[in-house]
Protein backbone atom coordinates (compact mmCIF):
# COMPACT_ATOMS: atom_id res chain seq x y z
CA UNK A 1 0.00 0.00 0.00
CA UNK A 2 1.32 2.94 -1.06
CA UNK A 3 1.02 5.97 1.93
CA UNK A 4 -0.46 9.07 2.10
CA UNK A 5 2.52 10.74 1.52
CA UNK A 6 3.26 9.36 -1.96
CA UNK A 7 -0.50 9.56 -2.79
CA UNK A 8 0.06 13.35 -2.57
CA UNK A 9 2.51 13.45 -4.72
CA UNK A 10 1.48 11.43 -7.32
CA UNK A 11 -1.61 13.82 -7.50
CA UNK A 12 0.66 16.63 -7.36
CA UNK A 13 2.80 15.24 -10.25
CA UNK A 14 -0.55 14.62 -12.25
CA UNK A 15 -1.11 18.55 -11.93
CA UNK A 16 1.91 19.45 -12.67
CA UNK A 17 2.07 17.45 -16.01
CA UNK A 18 -0.91 19.23 -17.40
CA UNK A 19 -0.15 22.57 -16.66
CA UNK A 20 3.39 21.78 -18.02
CA UNK A 21 1.97 20.56 -21.12
CA UNK A 22 -0.15 24.05 -21.34
CA UNK A 23 3.04 25.86 -20.74
CA UNK A 24 4.89 24.34 -23.35
CA UNK A 25 2.17 24.96 -25.77
CA UNK A 26 1.65 28.55 -25.20
CA UNK A 27 5.49 28.79 -25.37
CA UNK A 28 6.03 27.10 -28.34
CA UNK A 29 3.33 29.30 -30.09
CA UNK A 30 4.66 32.77 -28.64
CA UNK A 31 8.76 31.81 -29.78
CA UNK A 32 7.81 29.94 -32.93
CA UNK A 33 5.78 32.91 -34.20
CA UNK A 34 3.08 30.91 -35.12
CA UNK A 35 -0.49 32.45 -36.89
CA UNK A 36 -3.34 33.26 -34.56
CA UNK A 37 -5.68 31.14 -37.29
CA UNK A 38 -4.05 28.37 -37.81
CA UNK A 39 -2.78 27.98 -33.74
CA UNK A 40 -4.21 30.32 -30.90
CA UNK A 41 -1.94 30.28 -27.90
CA UNK A 42 -3.90 28.69 -24.64
CA UNK A 43 -4.51 32.02 -23.52
CA UNK A 44 -6.30 33.85 -26.47
CA UNK A 45 -8.04 30.31 -26.23
CA UNK A 46 -9.48 30.73 -22.40
CA UNK A 47 -10.08 34.42 -23.12
CA UNK A 48 -13.05 32.71 -26.07
CA UNK A 49 -14.89 31.58 -22.53
CA UNK A 50 -15.98 35.12 -22.54
CA UNK A 51 -17.13 35.52 -26.05
CA UNK A 52 -20.87 34.90 -26.32
CA UNK A 53 -20.91 31.15 -27.63
CA UNK A 54 -23.45 29.41 -25.22
CA UNK A 55 -20.23 27.87 -23.79
CA UNK A 56 -22.26 26.66 -20.83
CA UNK A 57 -25.06 25.08 -22.37
CA UNK A 58 -23.18 23.70 -25.27
CA UNK A 59 -20.96 21.64 -23.38
CA UNK A 60 -24.59 20.35 -21.30
CA UNK A 61 -25.75 19.15 -24.22
CA UNK A 62 -22.44 17.44 -25.38
CA UNK A 63 -21.87 15.90 -21.85
CA UNK A 64 -25.61 14.77 -22.05
CA UNK A 65 -24.95 13.10 -24.95
CA UNK A 66 -21.28 11.21 -24.14
CA UNK A 67 -22.89 10.31 -20.56
CA UNK A 68 -26.33 8.92 -22.07
CA UNK A 69 -24.75 7.13 -24.81
CA UNK A 70 -22.19 5.69 -22.06
CA UNK A 71 -24.46 4.01 -19.27
CA UNK A 72 -26.53 3.12 -21.59
CA UNK A 73 -24.14 0.95 -23.33
CA UNK A 74 -22.97 -0.31 -19.65
CA UNK A 75 -26.47 -1.12 -19.66
CA UNK A 76 -27.52 -3.04 -22.34
CA UNK A 77 -23.60 -4.54 -22.41
CA UNK A 78 -24.07 -5.75 -18.80
CA UNK A 79 -27.58 -7.09 -19.48
CA UNK A 80 -26.58 -8.73 -23.22
CA UNK A 81 -23.80 -10.31 -21.45
CA UNK A 82 -25.53 -11.79 -18.61
CA UNK A 83 -27.75 -13.55 -21.32
CA UNK A 84 -25.15 -14.61 -23.28
CA UNK A 85 -23.93 -16.17 -20.82
CA UNK A 86 -26.92 -18.19 -19.40
CA UNK A 87 -27.87 -19.28 -23.14
CA UNK A 88 -25.38 -21.06 -25.00
CA UNK A 89 -27.65 -20.67 -28.24
CA UNK A 90 -28.53 -16.96 -28.22
CA UNK A 91 -24.45 -16.31 -27.84
CA UNK A 92 -24.03 -18.36 -31.04
CA UNK A 93 -27.05 -16.97 -32.85
CA UNK A 94 -26.75 -13.58 -31.56
CA UNK A 95 -22.58 -12.94 -30.56
CA UNK A 96 -21.78 -13.02 -34.90
CA UNK A 97 -24.50 -10.78 -35.90
CA UNK A 98 -23.55 -7.86 -33.13
CA UNK A 99 -19.68 -8.09 -34.16
CA UNK A 100 -20.74 -8.07 -38.31
CA UNK A 101 -23.32 -4.74 -36.92
CA UNK A 102 -20.26 -3.69 -34.80
CA UNK A 103 -18.41 -3.04 -38.21
CA UNK A 104 -20.99 -0.81 -40.11
CA UNK A 105 -19.35 2.69 -39.63
CA UNK A 106 -21.51 4.13 -36.95
CA UNK A 107 -20.70 7.68 -38.89
CA UNK A 108 -22.43 6.74 -41.77
CA UNK A 109 -25.36 5.80 -39.73
CA UNK A 110 -25.67 9.39 -39.02
CA UNK A 111 -27.90 10.98 -41.40
CA UNK A 112 -29.93 7.97 -41.64
CA UNK A 113 -30.88 8.58 -37.55
CA UNK A 114 -31.54 12.15 -38.86
CA UNK A 115 -34.47 10.62 -41.26
CA UNK A 116 -35.84 8.38 -38.18
CA UNK A 117 -35.55 10.91 -35.50
CA UNK A 118 -34.86 14.00 -36.52
CA UNK A 119 -32.18 16.64 -34.92
CA UNK A 120 -31.54 16.47 -31.27
CA UNK A 121 -30.02 14.93 -28.91
CA UNK A 122 -31.34 11.54 -29.01
CA UNK A 123 -29.80 10.28 -32.11
CA UNK A 124 -26.39 11.73 -30.62
CA UNK A 125 -26.89 9.02 -28.02
CA UNK A 126 -27.83 6.67 -29.57
CA UNK A 127 -24.31 6.85 -32.32
CA UNK A 128 -22.62 7.22 -28.84
CA UNK A 129 -24.17 4.01 -27.33
CA UNK A 130 -23.59 1.98 -30.59
CA UNK A 131 -19.76 3.20 -30.73
CA UNK A 132 -19.13 1.65 -27.62
CA UNK A 133 -21.35 -0.77 -26.14
CA UNK A 134 -19.60 -3.14 -28.19
CA UNK A 135 -15.79 -3.48 -25.78
CA UNK A 136 -18.35 -3.47 -22.66
CA UNK A 137 -20.41 -6.26 -23.55
CA UNK A 138 -17.17 -8.21 -25.16
CA UNK A 139 -15.58 -7.41 -21.43
CA UNK A 140 -18.15 -8.57 -19.66
CA UNK A 141 -18.48 -11.72 -21.17
CA UNK A 142 -15.30 -12.90 -20.90
CA UNK A 143 -15.61 -11.45 -17.05
CA UNK A 144 -18.69 -13.85 -16.18
CA UNK A 145 -17.31 -16.64 -18.07
CA UNK A 146 -14.02 -16.48 -15.77
CA UNK A 147 -15.78 -18.18 -13.09
CA UNK A 148 -14.20 -21.48 -12.02
CA UNK A 149 -16.60 -24.69 -12.79
CA UNK A 150 -15.56 -25.87 -9.46
CA UNK A 151 -17.10 -22.84 -7.89
CA UNK A 152 -20.05 -22.72 -9.67
CA UNK A 153 -20.58 -26.68 -8.53
CA UNK A 154 -19.62 -25.98 -5.04
CA UNK A 155 -22.89 -23.84 -4.86
CA UNK A 156 -24.99 -25.55 -7.55
CA UNK A 157 -25.11 -28.67 -4.95
CA UNK A 158 -26.49 -25.99 -2.86
CA UNK A 159 -29.40 -25.02 -5.27
CA UNK A 160 -28.38 -21.93 -5.95
CA UNK A 161 -30.51 -19.97 -8.17
CA UNK A 162 -28.84 -18.55 -11.37
CA UNK A 163 -29.59 -15.04 -9.89
CA UNK A 164 -27.55 -15.43 -6.93
CA UNK A 165 -24.86 -17.21 -9.38
CA UNK A 166 -24.65 -13.86 -11.17
CA UNK A 167 -25.00 -11.49 -8.35
CA UNK A 168 -23.12 -13.19 -5.58
CA UNK A 169 -20.37 -14.53 -8.15
CA UNK A 170 -20.48 -13.61 -11.71
CA UNK A 171 -20.82 -10.23 -11.27
CA UNK A 172 -18.69 -9.00 -8.67
CA UNK A 173 -16.01 -11.19 -10.29
CA UNK A 174 -16.99 -9.64 -13.82
CA UNK A 175 -16.16 -6.03 -12.23
CA UNK A 176 -12.29 -5.41 -13.18
CA UNK A 177 -13.28 -6.49 -16.64
CA UNK A 178 -16.24 -4.66 -16.84
CA UNK A 179 -14.40 -2.11 -15.52
CA UNK A 180 -11.59 -2.29 -18.00
CA UNK A 181 -14.33 -2.18 -21.37
CA UNK A 182 -15.79 0.80 -19.47
CA UNK A 183 -12.16 2.95 -19.92
CA UNK A 184 -12.23 2.02 -23.66
CA UNK A 185 -15.97 3.05 -24.02
CA UNK A 186 -15.43 6.30 -22.75
CA UNK A 187 -12.90 7.50 -25.42
CA UNK A 188 -15.50 6.20 -27.97
CA UNK A 189 -18.39 7.63 -26.71
CA UNK A 190 -17.00 11.01 -26.49
CA UNK A 191 -15.87 10.58 -30.05
CA UNK A 192 -19.17 9.37 -31.22
CA UNK A 193 -21.48 12.50 -29.26
CA UNK A 194 -19.31 14.36 -31.29
CA UNK A 195 -19.49 12.85 -34.75
CA UNK A 196 -23.55 13.06 -34.00
CA UNK A 197 -23.24 16.88 -32.96
CA UNK A 198 -21.04 17.13 -36.41
CA UNK A 199 -23.93 15.59 -38.70
CA UNK A 200 -26.98 15.63 -37.17
CA UNK A 201 -27.31 18.18 -34.57
CA UNK A 202 -27.96 22.24 -34.12
CA UNK A 203 -26.55 22.09 -30.22
CA UNK A 204 -23.44 20.62 -28.71
CA UNK A 205 -19.30 21.20 -28.82
CA UNK A 206 -19.53 19.85 -32.06
CA UNK A 207 -22.00 21.63 -33.55
CA UNK A 208 -20.69 25.11 -32.17
CA UNK A 209 -17.20 23.45 -34.04
CA UNK A 210 -18.73 24.09 -37.28
CA UNK A 211 -20.33 27.13 -36.69
CA UNK A 212 -17.04 29.11 -35.41
CA UNK A 213 -15.44 27.25 -38.43
CA UNK A 214 -17.23 29.15 -40.74
CA UNK A 215 -15.73 32.46 -39.26
CA UNK A 216 -12.23 31.21 -38.89
CA UNK A 217 -12.37 31.62 -34.90
CA UNK A 218 -9.54 29.01 -34.21
CA UNK A 219 -9.06 29.85 -30.89
CA UNK A 220 -13.08 29.11 -30.06
CA UNK A 221 -12.79 25.76 -31.75
CA UNK A 222 -9.73 24.95 -29.64
CA UNK A 223 -11.78 25.65 -26.79
CA UNK A 224 -14.62 23.48 -27.64
CA UNK A 225 -12.16 21.02 -28.06
CA UNK A 226 -10.94 21.43 -24.71
CA UNK A 227 -14.24 21.34 -23.39
CA UNK A 228 -15.02 17.89 -24.94
CA UNK A 229 -11.72 16.54 -23.64
CA UNK A 230 -12.70 18.11 -20.24
CA UNK A 231 -15.90 16.22 -20.66
CA UNK A 232 -13.90 12.45 -21.54
CA UNK A 233 -11.96 13.36 -18.30
CA UNK A 234 -14.34 13.99 -16.30
CA UNK A 235 -16.57 10.48 -17.17
CA UNK A 236 -13.13 8.77 -17.14
CA UNK A 237 -12.52 10.13 -13.56
CA UNK A 238 -16.09 9.06 -12.05
CA UNK A 239 -15.34 5.52 -13.93
CA UNK A 240 -12.36 5.45 -12.14
CA UNK A 241 -13.66 6.51 -8.65
CA UNK A 242 -16.39 3.94 -9.65
CA UNK A 243 -13.70 0.97 -9.77
CA UNK A 244 -12.00 2.88 -6.52
CA UNK A 245 -15.44 1.86 -4.69
CA UNK A 246 -16.44 -1.68 -6.00
CA UNK A 247 -13.45 -3.35 -7.21
CA UNK A 248 -11.29 -4.75 -4.43
CA UNK A 249 -7.38 -3.63 -5.05
CA UNK A 250 -6.41 -7.14 -5.64
CA UNK A 251 -8.50 -8.13 -8.31
CA UNK A 252 -8.27 -5.03 -10.02
CA UNK A 253 -7.11 -5.31 -13.88
CA UNK A 254 -4.63 -3.14 -14.52
CA UNK B 1 -17.06 -56.25 2.26
CA UNK B 2 -19.00 -53.47 1.97
CA UNK B 3 -18.03 -51.28 4.92
CA UNK B 4 -21.30 -50.97 7.13
CA UNK B 5 -24.26 -52.94 6.83
CA UNK B 6 -26.16 -52.18 4.07
CA UNK B 7 -29.49 -51.01 5.74
CA UNK B 8 -27.99 -49.14 8.28
CA UNK B 9 -25.40 -46.93 6.13
CA UNK B 10 -25.63 -43.48 5.95
CA UNK B 11 -24.20 -43.46 2.22
CA UNK B 12 -25.46 -46.53 -0.48
CA UNK B 13 -23.73 -46.31 -3.46
CA UNK B 14 -24.57 -50.13 -5.24
CA UNK B 15 -23.03 -50.68 -8.51
CA UNK B 16 -22.87 -47.44 -9.84
CA UNK B 17 -22.12 -46.65 -13.68
CA UNK B 18 -21.35 -43.23 -15.00
CA UNK B 19 -21.09 -42.58 -18.77
CA UNK B 20 -20.17 -38.80 -20.34
CA UNK B 21 -21.47 -38.05 -23.07
CA UNK B 22 -20.14 -35.12 -25.38
CA UNK B 23 -20.60 -34.48 -28.67
CA UNK B 24 -21.76 -37.95 -29.85
CA UNK B 25 -18.87 -39.64 -27.76
CA UNK B 26 -19.26 -41.86 -24.95
CA UNK B 27 -17.22 -42.38 -22.58
CA UNK B 28 -17.20 -44.53 -19.47
CA UNK B 29 -15.83 -42.78 -16.35
CA UNK B 30 -17.28 -45.21 -13.72
CA UNK B 31 -17.93 -48.74 -14.46
CA UNK B 32 -18.66 -50.38 -10.81
CA UNK B 33 -18.56 -48.80 -7.62
CA UNK B 34 -20.16 -50.37 -4.58
CA UNK B 35 -19.56 -48.70 -1.28
CA UNK B 36 -21.11 -48.16 2.25
CA UNK B 37 -20.45 -45.45 4.45
CA UNK B 38 -21.59 -45.23 8.01
CA UNK B 39 -22.26 -42.09 9.69
CA UNK B 40 -19.32 -40.57 11.18
CA UNK B 41 -16.69 -42.23 9.44
CA UNK B 42 -13.68 -40.44 7.07
CA UNK B 43 -13.58 -42.64 4.37
CA UNK B 44 -10.26 -42.19 1.82
CA UNK B 45 -11.02 -42.33 -1.90
CA UNK B 46 -7.92 -43.48 -3.71
CA UNK B 47 -6.58 -44.30 -6.89
CA UNK B 48 -4.49 -42.71 -9.92
CA UNK B 49 -5.48 -39.80 -11.36
CA UNK B 50 -7.90 -39.60 -13.80
CA UNK B 51 -9.85 -43.15 -12.20
CA UNK B 52 -13.48 -40.84 -11.47
CA UNK B 53 -12.85 -40.18 -8.40
CA UNK B 54 -14.18 -36.67 -8.89
CA UNK B 55 -16.77 -38.26 -10.87
CA UNK B 56 -17.93 -40.02 -8.10
CA UNK B 57 -17.75 -36.84 -5.77
CA UNK B 58 -19.85 -34.88 -8.32
CA UNK B 59 -22.56 -38.01 -8.16
CA UNK B 60 -22.97 -37.43 -4.73
CA UNK B 61 -23.26 -33.93 -4.41
CA UNK B 62 -26.08 -34.44 -6.90
CA UNK B 63 -24.61 -32.75 -10.03
CA UNK B 64 -24.11 -35.77 -11.97
CA UNK B 65 -26.58 -38.09 -12.58
CA UNK B 66 -25.85 -41.74 -12.75
CA UNK B 67 -26.41 -44.32 -15.65
CA UNK B 68 -26.97 -47.65 -13.95
CA UNK B 69 -27.07 -49.00 -9.84
CA UNK B 70 -28.32 -46.58 -7.41
CA UNK B 71 -26.93 -44.05 -4.79
CA UNK B 72 -28.78 -43.49 -1.68
CA UNK B 73 -27.79 -41.18 1.35
CA UNK B 74 -29.59 -40.64 4.27
CA UNK B 75 -31.73 -42.61 7.29
CA UNK B 76 -35.22 -42.58 7.88
CA UNK B 77 -33.40 -41.76 11.21
CA UNK B 78 -30.72 -39.52 9.95
CA UNK B 79 -32.16 -37.56 6.65
CA UNK B 80 -30.38 -36.47 4.39
CA UNK B 81 -31.43 -32.92 2.39
CA UNK B 82 -29.63 -33.24 -1.06
CA UNK B 83 -30.33 -29.62 -1.68
CA UNK B 84 -28.51 -28.25 1.78
CA UNK B 85 -26.08 -31.23 3.33
CA UNK B 86 -23.47 -31.12 1.02
CA UNK B 87 -19.94 -29.03 1.88
CA UNK B 88 -17.12 -29.39 -0.60
CA UNK B 89 -13.93 -28.43 -0.70
CA UNK B 90 -11.48 -28.79 -3.71
CA UNK B 91 -7.88 -28.23 -4.40
CA UNK B 92 -7.89 -24.34 -5.09
CA UNK B 93 -9.38 -22.80 -1.89
CA UNK B 94 -11.74 -21.12 -4.19
CA UNK B 95 -12.15 -18.45 -1.95
CA UNK B 96 -14.05 -14.98 -3.77
CA UNK B 97 -11.33 -12.21 -3.63
CA UNK B 98 -13.59 -9.23 -2.84
CA UNK B 99 -14.25 -10.79 -0.41
CA UNK B 100 -13.33 -11.13 3.07
CA UNK B 101 -13.05 -14.26 4.99
CA UNK B 102 -15.89 -13.89 6.83
CA UNK B 103 -17.76 -13.24 4.18
CA UNK B 104 -16.78 -16.04 1.87
CA UNK B 105 -17.24 -18.21 5.17
CA UNK B 106 -20.70 -17.00 4.60
CA UNK B 107 -21.67 -17.73 0.89
CA UNK B 108 -23.08 -21.12 1.81
CA UNK B 109 -25.20 -19.23 4.61
CA UNK B 110 -26.41 -16.40 1.65
CA UNK B 111 -27.35 -19.16 -0.64
CA UNK B 112 -29.49 -20.96 1.67
CA UNK B 113 -31.27 -18.16 3.07
CA UNK B 114 -30.13 -18.71 6.84
CA UNK B 115 -30.72 -16.52 9.32
CA UNK B 116 -27.75 -13.98 9.07
CA UNK B 117 -26.50 -12.67 12.80
CA UNK B 118 -26.39 -16.80 13.89
CA UNK B 119 -24.71 -17.83 10.94
CA UNK B 120 -22.18 -14.84 11.36
CA UNK B 121 -21.28 -16.19 14.85
CA UNK B 122 -21.26 -19.61 13.48
CA UNK B 123 -18.82 -18.66 10.77
CA UNK B 124 -16.72 -16.85 13.49
CA UNK B 125 -16.72 -20.27 15.74
CA UNK B 126 -15.35 -22.36 12.56
CA UNK B 127 -12.78 -19.64 11.66
CA UNK B 128 -11.64 -20.46 15.49
CA UNK B 129 -11.64 -24.13 15.13
CA UNK B 130 -9.79 -24.10 11.67
CA UNK B 131 -7.15 -21.60 13.45
CA UNK B 132 -7.68 -18.15 11.49
CA UNK B 133 -8.98 -16.66 14.71
CA UNK B 134 -8.27 -12.91 14.25
CA UNK B 135 -8.26 -12.97 10.16
CA UNK B 136 -12.29 -12.59 9.97
CA UNK B 137 -11.68 -9.68 8.10
CA UNK B 138 -8.37 -10.21 6.14
CA UNK B 139 -9.11 -10.33 1.82
CA UNK B 140 -8.06 -13.83 0.89
CA UNK B 141 -4.55 -12.48 -0.81
CA UNK B 142 -3.94 -11.66 2.48
CA UNK B 143 -3.49 -15.38 3.57
CA UNK B 144 -1.23 -18.64 2.65
CA UNK B 145 -2.09 -21.18 0.59
CA UNK B 146 -2.52 -23.33 3.56
CA UNK B 147 -4.57 -20.73 5.22
CA UNK B 148 -7.00 -19.82 2.52
CA UNK B 149 -7.35 -23.77 2.62
CA UNK B 150 -8.35 -23.66 6.11
CA UNK B 151 -11.10 -20.87 5.05
CA UNK B 152 -12.81 -22.94 2.77
CA UNK B 153 -13.06 -25.76 5.22
CA UNK B 154 -14.54 -23.76 7.34
CA UNK B 155 -16.82 -22.24 4.43
CA UNK B 156 -17.67 -26.31 3.84
CA UNK B 157 -19.22 -26.27 7.31
CA UNK B 158 -20.86 -23.04 7.92
CA UNK B 159 -24.50 -24.54 6.92
CA UNK B 160 -23.68 -27.67 8.94
CA UNK B 161 -23.86 -30.00 6.17
CA UNK B 162 -24.09 -34.07 7.23
CA UNK B 163 -21.84 -34.93 4.43
CA UNK B 164 -18.59 -33.27 3.38
CA UNK B 165 -16.64 -33.42 0.28
CA UNK B 166 -13.20 -33.21 -0.28
CA UNK B 167 -11.66 -33.37 -3.88
CA UNK B 168 -7.61 -33.54 -3.05
CA UNK B 169 -7.91 -30.39 -0.71
CA UNK B 170 -3.75 -30.27 0.39
CA UNK B 171 -3.12 -31.39 -3.45
CA UNK B 172 -1.86 -28.30 -4.03
CA UNK B 173 -0.08 -27.41 -0.31
CA UNK B 174 3.69 -28.11 -0.04
CA UNK B 175 5.16 -31.40 1.78
CA UNK B 176 5.08 -29.51 5.10
CA UNK B 177 2.20 -27.54 5.32
CA UNK B 178 0.06 -30.60 3.88
CA UNK B 179 1.11 -32.93 6.91
CA UNK B 180 0.31 -30.15 9.27
CA UNK B 181 -3.26 -29.71 7.27
CA UNK B 182 -3.77 -33.82 7.07
CA UNK B 183 -3.27 -33.21 11.15
CA UNK B 184 -5.97 -30.36 11.76
CA UNK B 185 -8.55 -32.15 9.60
CA UNK B 186 -8.17 -34.69 11.93
CA UNK B 187 -8.69 -32.68 15.01
CA UNK B 188 -11.61 -30.87 12.84
CA UNK B 189 -13.30 -34.23 12.03
CA UNK B 190 -13.24 -35.74 15.65
CA UNK B 191 -14.55 -32.18 16.87
CA UNK B 192 -17.13 -32.01 14.09
CA UNK B 193 -18.21 -35.48 13.92
CA UNK B 194 -19.07 -34.89 10.18
CA UNK B 195 -18.70 -37.95 7.53
CA UNK B 196 -16.23 -36.85 5.51
CA UNK B 197 -15.90 -38.62 1.41
CA UNK B 198 -11.94 -37.52 1.21
CA UNK B 199 -10.53 -38.04 -2.37
CA UNK B 200 -6.66 -38.43 -2.96
CA UNK B 201 -4.11 -39.81 -5.08
CA UNK B 202 -1.48 -40.17 -2.21
CA UNK B 203 -1.78 -43.75 -0.81
CA UNK B 204 0.00 -42.44 2.77
CA UNK B 205 -2.57 -39.55 3.18
CA UNK B 206 -4.92 -41.48 3.04
CA UNK B 207 -4.36 -44.52 5.31
CA UNK B 208 -3.13 -41.61 7.64
CA UNK B 209 -6.72 -40.26 7.76
CA UNK B 210 -9.31 -42.43 7.04
CA UNK B 211 -11.23 -44.66 9.38
CA UNK B 212 -12.06 -46.44 5.98
CA UNK B 213 -10.44 -46.54 3.07
CA UNK B 214 -11.70 -47.41 -0.57
CA UNK B 215 -9.67 -48.32 -3.19
CA UNK B 216 -10.39 -47.23 -7.15
CA UNK B 217 -8.15 -48.78 -10.04
CA UNK B 218 -7.40 -46.89 -13.19
CA UNK B 219 -10.38 -45.76 -15.40
CA UNK B 220 -12.94 -46.29 -15.65
CA UNK B 221 -13.38 -46.92 -12.11
CA UNK B 222 -13.67 -50.06 -10.45
CA UNK B 223 -14.20 -50.32 -6.93
CA UNK B 224 -10.78 -52.93 -6.18
CA UNK B 225 -11.73 -52.78 -2.24
CA UNK B 226 -12.82 -51.45 0.82
CA UNK B 227 -11.48 -51.84 3.93
CA UNK B 228 -11.74 -49.91 7.52
CA UNK B 229 -8.19 -48.79 9.05
CA UNK B 230 -7.96 -50.13 12.59
CA UNK B 231 -5.48 -47.64 13.53
CA UNK B 232 -6.28 -45.84 16.55
CA UNK B 233 -7.41 -41.96 16.72
CA UNK B 234 -5.72 -39.45 17.54
CA UNK B 235 -3.32 -40.21 14.72
CA UNK B 236 0.24 -38.95 15.12
CA UNK B 237 2.47 -38.21 12.63
CA UNK B 238 5.14 -41.21 13.76
CA UNK B 239 1.82 -43.50 13.23
CA UNK B 240 3.41 -43.53 9.93
CA UNK B 241 6.84 -45.62 11.08
CA UNK B 242 4.26 -48.15 12.99
CA UNK B 243 4.10 -51.75 11.35
CA UNK B 244 0.10 -51.72 10.52
CA UNK B 245 0.53 -48.35 8.70
CA UNK B 246 3.36 -50.28 6.14
CA UNK B 247 0.59 -52.84 5.99
CA UNK B 248 -2.15 -50.53 4.77
CA UNK B 249 -0.29 -48.75 2.16
CA UNK B 250 1.22 -52.14 0.75
CA UNK B 251 -2.36 -53.72 0.64
CA UNK B 252 -3.29 -50.15 -1.21
CA UNK B 253 -0.08 -50.59 -3.54
CA UNK B 254 -0.86 -53.96 -4.35
CA UNK B 255 -4.36 -53.12 -5.19
CA UNK B 256 -3.33 -50.57 -8.23
CA UNK B 257 -0.88 -53.33 -9.32
CA UNK B 258 2.41 -50.73 -8.31
CA UNK B 259 4.33 -53.85 -6.02
N1 LIG C 1 -17.64 -33.60 -17.93
C1 LIG C 1 -16.91 -34.60 -18.50
N2 LIG C 1 -17.14 -34.98 -19.77
C2 LIG C 1 -16.43 -35.98 -20.33
N3 LIG C 1 -15.46 -36.68 -19.72
C3 LIG C 1 -15.18 -36.35 -18.44
C4 LIG C 1 -15.88 -35.30 -17.76
N4 LIG C 1 -15.39 -35.20 -16.51
C5 LIG C 1 -14.42 -36.15 -16.40
N5 LIG C 1 -14.30 -36.85 -17.56
C6 LIG C 1 -13.39 -37.96 -17.79
O1 LIG C 1 -13.71 -38.99 -16.89
C7 LIG C 1 -12.53 -39.58 -16.37
C8 LIG C 1 -12.55 -39.53 -14.87
O2 LIG C 1 -12.44 -38.18 -14.46
P1 LIG C 1 -12.38 -37.75 -12.93
O3 LIG C 1 -13.57 -38.26 -12.23
O4 LIG C 1 -12.16 -36.28 -12.93
O5 LIG C 1 -11.06 -38.51 -12.44
P2 LIG C 1 -10.16 -38.27 -11.14
O6 LIG C 1 -10.85 -37.28 -10.28
O7 LIG C 1 -10.03 -39.62 -10.51
O8 LIG C 1 -8.83 -37.76 -11.61
C9 LIG C 1 -11.35 -38.84 -16.96
O9 LIG C 1 -10.81 -39.62 -18.01
C10 LIG C 1 -11.95 -37.58 -17.49
O10 LIG C 1 -11.29 -37.18 -18.66
MG1 LIG D 1 -10.18 -35.39 -9.71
Amino acid sequence: MENRRERIGRWVLVVVMHLAVIAVWQLWITLGEVEAYIMPTPLATFATLFEDYNWWSNTLVTAASVFGGFWLAVVVGVLLALLFSWSKWLNDAFMPVIVSLNMIPKVALGPIFIVWFSYGIGPNIIIAFSICFLPILITTARGLNEVEPELIDLVRALKASRWQVFTKIQLPGALPYIFSGMKVAVVLAVAGAIVGEFIASEKGLGYLMLQVQVTLDTAAMFMAVLLITFVGVVLYALVLMLELLLVVRDARVE
Amino acid sequence: MTGAHATDAFIRLENVRKVYRTRGQEFLAVSDVTLNVAAGELVSLVGPSGCGKTTVLKILAGLHGHDAGSVEIGTPADPFDPGRDIGMVFQQSLLLKWRRIIDNVLLPTEILGLPRAESRDRARDLLRMVGLEGFEDKFPYELSGGMQQRASIARALVHDPKLVLMDEPFGALDALTREKMNLELLRIWSESRKTIMFVTHSIQEAVFLGSRCAVLTAGPARMADNFEIDLPYPRLLDMKTHENFGVYTRRIYKLLGME
